[in-house]
């Protein structure tokens, strides 16, 4: 097995009774890598992270995470993964600092009280150290969760929904965060409905619902979905100048929005001068050229509409 | 250990926060030992119980136990041996309901997902929930216990019935069976608390462990049932063994797949 993937899972199934939950996954997450796992509520989100950090076992298939086999070696893997959990999670009534320490010890964190501060002055929460964990805000309790996730220095990490219901300061922040954790070398799993953060942090992108609908890179899932568009701002677009542009063989189509020409084709980076060119000796006054980029959502959207 | 012990000082730092449930722990202790106390001053400021009891009051079967005391004496004993049965009785009594929402009270508050997600085990676990339900019970008993040997000594009406409240027979269920059933009690309120979905439905189903323990006393009252050394040592013996198999039958009953899949 390659050692670079922390996580190998192949043809992952889980059954509740008559209900197929996750049926027959496979994807791997290299080291250093944001996999995003994308679905809509009920898809199997949650029950996959539950089965890779070793809560739930699986019906069938088989999972390696940080080269332990999920069902043999459980113990194993829950001690070198951090789950950050959809909801929280705290005691309310102890203090940041008890929540870590607690946790710390049940990790076997050698140096409990240096890693506890490492995270809370790392996620901005030493001054509020003392107090109880019931009077912060949401923000600050998401924080905490994920230093809670982190204490333990895992090498894989789960985050269900990080940014769920924070303010767009707090949520900026934490993504922040995540991407660093990215580069200190950890295989991270993020479930997520913000389909815009997924596009920002994820390196590759699994679309599931029950079954693996697309995986692949974000731009990637767009391009197979919508192909590439070009778009070019006119100042004003005559008739002749679609026909200049359809001359091109590689021009795959041409569309005319408003003061724009929308034109499809594979290589923009190489076709473009041509075309820019082409166009201005055919007397057009072009203002900006850019790639039409499709949001994240729509190639989502696409995928789970074609699966209905 | 090290486990048990820091989910035992979580357990007590959490819980204790609220003065109340330090309240709930403290009363009945205090409360029964208050009882045998009030029954020492009043029997023994009454006058002369010897010229007033005759044995023919004390029930047949407790005669036995009164050895050579006088009729006063072992009138005495035979009320105060009531309420030494409920300091057996309380460290058992007072954590069941905190053991009871151990687990489905961190199943309600969704702490339970991020505690079950580490490298605790089920054995760990439960005997951490377990032991931090009934330690400060048993603890609570004892201190009472010790108050009352205090106020016993200074109201006792004779240093017969002084010897017989503390012999080793009350010693042996005060400290030896009542910490056994307080694992037993709070083993089996953990086990319904990691299988119910609502704190009230543990609360409610645990508090039915308690019966036993009332017929007991009720027996011993009504003088159907006389504890003595032989009772007290197979109550211990009985008591090691149900403990064992409670935890390890409540280890194989903790299942954290449903668990967690039965959240709502």
């Amino acid at each position: 097995m390659d050692d670079s993937k922390l996580i190998v899972v192949d043809e992952l199934s889980k059954s509740f009774g008559r209900v197929l939950a996750v049926d027959k996954l496979s994807f791997s997450v290299q080291a250093g890598e944001i996999f995003g796992l994308l679905g809509p509520n009920g898809a199997g989100k949650t029950t996959t992270v539950r089965m890779l950090g070793a809560l739930i076992g699986p019906s069938s298939g088989e999972a390696w995470v940080n080269h332990y086999q999920i069902g043999r070696q459980d113990q194993q893997i829950r001690r070198s993964v951090g789950i950050l959990t959809e909801s929280p999670g705290l005691y309310d009534q102890l203090s940041a600092e008890r929540n870590l320490s607690f946790y710390a010890t049940i990790y076997d964190v050698e140096d409990v009280n240096g890693q506890v501060e490492r995270y809370l002055r790392l996620l901005g929460l030493w001054e509020r150290r003392h107090e109880a964990v019931g009077t912060f805000s949401k923000g600050m309790r998401q924080k905490l969760a994920i230093a809670r996730t982190l204490l333990h220095e895992p090498s894989v990490l789960f985050l269900d929904e990080p940014t769920s219901g924070l303010d767009p300061q707090a949520a900026r922040m934490l993504r922040g965060f995540i991407a660093d954790l990215k580069s200190d070398g950890r295989a991270i799993i993020m479930c997520t409905h913000n389909l815009d953060e997924a596009d920002r942090l994820c390196d590759r992108i699994a679309v599931i619902r029950g079954n693996l609908l697309a995986l692949d890179t974000p731009t990637a899932l767009r391009r197979k979905l919508f192909g590439r568009k070009v778009v070019f701002h006119l100042r004003d677009v005559e008739e002749g100048f679609t026909k200049i542009v359809e001359n091109f063989d590689f021009v795959q189509s041409v569309e005319v929005i408003d003061h724009k020409l929308v034109i499809g084709l594979d290589e923009p980076e190489m076709h473009n001068p041509a075309l820019v060119r082409a166009l201005v000796e055919g007397g057009a006054e072009i203002q900006f050229v850019g790639e039409l980029r499709r949001r994240l959502e729509d190639v989502y959207l696409q995928l789970v509409n074609q699966a209905d | 250990m090290d486990k048990i012990w820091t989910l035992i000082r979580k357990e007590w730092a959490e819980v204790f926060k609220n003065r109340f449930v330090l309240f709930t722990v403290a009363f009945l202790p205090l409360l029964f030992t208050a009882l045998p106390l009030i029954i020492l001053y009043v029997s023994r400021s009454s006058g002369d119980w010897g010229d007033a009891v005759a044995f023919s009051d004390v029930p047949p079967q407790f005669l036995e136990m009164c050895g050579g005391l006088e009729a006063g004496g072992c009138m005495q004993y035979f009320i105060v041996s009531q309420f030494m049965l409920l300091f057996m009785m309380v460290p058992m009594i007072v954590p069941i309901t905190f053991a009871s929402y151990s687990i489905v009270g961190e199943k309600t508050t969704r702490t339970l997902e991020p505690l079950l997600a580490t490298p605790i085990t089920t054995l760990e676990l439960l005997a951490g929930k377990a032991l931090a339900a009934s330690i400060p019970a048993v603890v609570a008993t004892w201190l009472c216990f010790f108050l009352y040997m205090i106020g016993a000594r200074i109201l006792a009406v004779s240093p017969g019935v002084l010897a017989k409240l503390f012999d080793p027979l009350w010693l042996s269920a005060i400290f030896v069976v009542g910490p056994l059933l307080a694992l037993a009690g709070v083993s089996l309120a953990v086990m319904i608390s990691s299988r119910v979905t609502d704190p009230r439905v543990a609360e409610q189903i645990s508090a039915i462990f308690v019966l036993p323990l009332i017929g007991l006393f009720v027996g011993q009252s009504t003088g159907l049932i006389f504890l003595n050394e032989r009772i007290i040592l197979w109550m211990a013996v009985g008591l090691l063994i149900l403990d064992a198999g409670l935890l390890a039958f409540a280890t194989q009953l903790f299942q954290r797949e449903t668990i967690l899949t039965r959240w709502k």
